[in-house]
């Protein structure tokens, strides 16, 4: 399908749940509200028109200090859907804002997705609701905070040294 | 001089000589060095000729820790567990420029230079070093090796 007709498609369905759609040199773009989220992902996968089998990417953005988001929501958590019987791609996107930064998971939609999920905690301090081990996946578990986020000091250090137990 | 001086440094020698020859390493490889190091070891550059011939991949069989590629903070235990599990006499080589100050990765993951962790002898620099350079740190971990005082 036409990277155009499925954004038509996700509106006519979710209405206001789709805040907005953009396309960008062919890849195409929806911000999804957050609670329209699981819905909008489980009808990706399993209507047969789109059939996005595949999540090739589940990350987030920090835009704090980003030009042009000083009063928006800080995070946008982004999904890259693929599928593999149309060969057609989708972006979504969804708005996170800091002071309650959980997101339904989609562990039940993608397996991979427990990965996924696990780095963009242990990343950036998104969590994700439903999640069945949301441990650090990358840093150790002592490690505080979160380094990709853009207030975390490039220079701080926090060694680890000598066995854990 | 007694002649029991003269004897114990003669036997230092001795055993330096011997030492310095039956490097046996340790590789601890976690990075692109890696590549660098195993063209060294291997036929072209052949690190046998310096007695560093045989790798060997427990660290209680081993001399010489070589520190080869970046150690992140979650490494940082392993790679002082390993060095705590070597028996002595033993030195370490940083293979690198990661390994002897953390290099380019400026950042919350990277060591910055294993001696904030262990002990270490000499010193690698280079992204990665060329075999060259590998085989003039060696020798001067032989040197080291050769010229200290021996315990046994």
């Amino acid at each position: 399908m036409d990277g155009a007709a499925i954004l038509a498609a996700l509106t006519a369905r979710f209405g206001s749940g789709v805040v907005e759609t953009h396309d960008h040199r062919g890849d195409h773009t929806a911000v999804v509200t957050r609670e329209a989220l699981p819905g909008v992902l489980a009808w990706c996968r399993d209507e047969p028109s789109l059939g996005f089998a595949m999540l090739t990417d589940l990350t987030a953005v920090d835009y704090l200090k980003y030009p042009g988001h000083a009063d928006g929501p800080r995070f946008e958590v982004v999904y890259h859907l693929y599928s593999l019987a149309h060969n057609h791609r989708l972006r979504l996107k969804v708005k996170v804002d800091e002071d309650d930064p959980v997101v339904p998971t989609a562990v039940d939609l993608w397996p991979i997705a427990n990965w996924f999920e696990r780095e963009v905690w242990d990343m950036f301090g998104v969590r994700f609701a439903g999640h069945p081990d949301l441990r650090r996946l990358l840093m150790y578990e002592e490690f505080v905070g979160h380094p990709l986020r853009k207030d975390y000091p490039i220079d701080r250090r926090q060694p680890l040294i000598g066995p854990t137990t | 001089m007694g002649i029991g001086t003269f004897f114990t440094s003669k036997l230092d020698e001795a055993i330096g000589w011997a030492r310095k020859y039956s490097i046996f390493q340790y590789p601890f490889v976690t990075a692109c060095c890696g590549m660098e190091y195993m063209a060294t070891a291997c036929s072209h550059y052949d690190i046998d000729r310096f007695g560093a011939g045989l790798p060997r991949f427990s660290p209680r069989q081993a001399d010489v820790l070589f520190v080869v590629g970046t150690i992140s903070h979650k490494m940082a235990p392993v790679l002082k567990r390993v060095y705590d599990q070597m028996t002595e006499p033993k030195w370490v080589v940083a293979f690198g420029v990661c390994t002897c100050t953390g290099g380019f990765y400026d950042n919350y993951a990277t060591v910055q230079g294993i001696d904030t962790i262990i002990p270490v002898d000499v010193y690698i620099p280079g992204c990665p070093p060329r075999p060259e350079s590998v085989i003039d740190g060696l020798m001067k971990l032989q040197d080291k090796i050769a010229t200290q005082v021996q315990r046994f």
